[in-house]
């Protein structure tokens, strides 16, 4: 049986995903999901993915943003923010 | 602005009539905070110009959670410097609204500190509002509320804080124990409170009968009624008791029954129950001559929504009766199943009950295993989802074998 992905390793597999998708297209949790696995097969399950999304947001890595949907971005200064 | 009051002739229009202003509570709270002498100013001026000056903050939050704020900022920061930043916070609501005034205070004193001081108790998710802070000021507070038994609630594409009426504890219409079901809810399903990974909004929102209180029948993703199977209860005696004071029984209990299930002889009220819609109508006019039968449940309906992307859905019945008991393990499961399939395959922004009209009700109840049964309508009377396709394949082997 193939080894499994610890939430570490799922969650810095996200935070690529994240980095490389940034300025291009806004990803959900849920797109992660399905990205991580398709990517690494029955080496990840969605309670691994659950767990390396909560990895991402309570390290700081990521943060939830909302336009119109829930979204994991890397943090940034948003547009409308008044200093 | 902020050391002085604003003129607001446009805003005192509205602190005339008889009715409560919100306008007289936010110029109470601009005595003592200059945030609220702001949004006065803000206010007026977007009245004059009949236009709004909110920008939306899409990021502000406290650390680990998704929802629970909402941000916003002032597009003329300069002219309202105290709004620049007027960020709204969602607190978890006690099941049924229950508050002791030790709470309240605690409440309305953190955000006096931290906040304008505003409150909108409560906003139609039926949360408590607390309207406008600074995005410095969000940890401290959601720290403070935490320390005295607050949580954040729900906002963004996650499970909006579940909400009920207040059931058995005060409502001798109560058919199930709603506060009991919200509060396990809401503990159970904390992750998917705090941590959006849905393509939308999904909302709870229990009943304890079908006056549905809470109005879950026209905005929650599931809506859970309570209602019972056996027949009315009628005191005949307090029945008479109503006619001989007054109440025309046969104009206005008989005649308004949706199902025409009732009689009445000038002496005697019958009901056929087996016609009876549960509307309510009769026990609500005679409180004291009927009551609801005492097998009582309640009916788990799915697909509400109010009209944001497409137009409004009422919910449509997915379990006719339902016995709510502790741990409700068999409620959770179906969700989970429903959860599992709309994460799967509902597109950004699609609310269950959309998701059920793109993919067909039939198709819906396949996939999440669930057996489709008359009783599942949109409408009383109306509707029985009625499947075809085995009869069709028994037909058609017929058919072959009658021309072969």
């Amino acid at each position: 049986m193939a080894q499994m992905l610890t939430p570490q390793e799922a969650a810095e597999a996200m935070f690529n995903m994240v980095k490389e998708a940034t300025g291009l297209r806004k990803l959900k949790p849920m797109d992660l999901t399905k990205n991580l696995l398709e990517a690494y097969g029955d080496r990840v399950d969605k309670q691994i993915c659950k767990e390396a999304i909560k990895e991402l947001v309570d390290s700081g890595r990521c943060v939830y943003t909302y336009f119109g949907g829930t979204y994991l971005e890397l943090p940034h200064r948003e547009g409308a923010a008044n200093d | 602005m902020a050391d002085e009051f604003p003129k607001t002739p446009l805003l005192d229009e509205l602190e005339k009539g008889a009715w409560p202003s919100f306008v007289s509570e936010i110029k109470m709270a601009a005595k003592r905070n200059a945030a609220s002498r702001d949004l006065l100013g803000l206010l007026e001026r977007s009245y004059r110009e009949k236009i709004g000056h909110w920008k939306h903050g899409g990021i502000v939050g406290v650390l680990g959670y998704g929802g629970g704020v909402i941000g916003r900022y002032c597009d003329v920061p300069e002219e309202f410097p105290n709004v620049s930043h007027f960020h709204t916070i969602r607190v978890n609501q006690p099941s049924g609204w229950y508050y002791s005034t030790s709470a309240l205070r605690k409440i309305c004193d953190i955000w006096e500190r931290h906040g304008s001081g505003l409150t909108n108790m409560h906003g139609s998710t039926g949360d408590i509002i607390l309207l406008g802070t600074r995005t410095d000021e969000l940890e401290p507070t959601f720290s403070e509320l935490t320390e005295v038994g607050f949580d954040l609630g729900g906002s963004g594409s996650d499970v909006r804080t579940p909400s009920c009426c207040l059931g058995k504890s005060r409502c001798e219409w109560a058919c199930y124990d709603t506060m009991a079901l919200t509060y396990d809810l809401t503990k159970s399903f904390q992750d998917e409170l705090h941590r959006p990974a849905f393509p939308y909004k999904f909302k709870f929102k229990m009943s304890g009968c079908p006056n549905d209180c809470v109005a879950s029948v026209a905005r929650a993703d599931i809506s859970i009624i309570g209602t019972w199977r056996d027949d009315i209860r009628i005191d005949h005696d307090a029945v008479m008791e109503y006619a001989e004071k007054g109440l025309d029984i046969q104009k206005h209990v008989v005649n308004f029954c949706p199902g025409k299930c009732m009689e009445w002889t000038g002496k005697k009220l019958t009901i056929d129950n087996s016609t009876c819609r549960h509307c309510m109508h009769c026990l609500n006019l005679m409180p004291k001559a009927l009551r609801p039968g005492k097998d009582q449940g309640a009916v788990v309906l799915i697909g509400s929504k109010a009209p944001i992307i497409e137009g409004a859905l009422l919910s449509s019945v997915l379990i006719p009766f339902w016995n709510p008991q502790p741990p409700y393990s068999d409620l959770k499961d179906l969700v989970g199943r429903i959860w599992d399939l709309w994460c799967e395959e509902g597109k950004n922004r699609e609310r269950i009950g959309e998701f059920i009209q793109r993919v067909g009700m039939g198709n819906f109840l396949e996939m999440i295993g669930v057996e489709p049964i008359a009783e599942m309508v949109a409408h009383p009377r109306e509707n029985p989802y009625v499947f075809y396709e085995e009869y069709l394949v028994e037909d058609d082997g017929e058919e072959e074998e009658g021309q072969n």
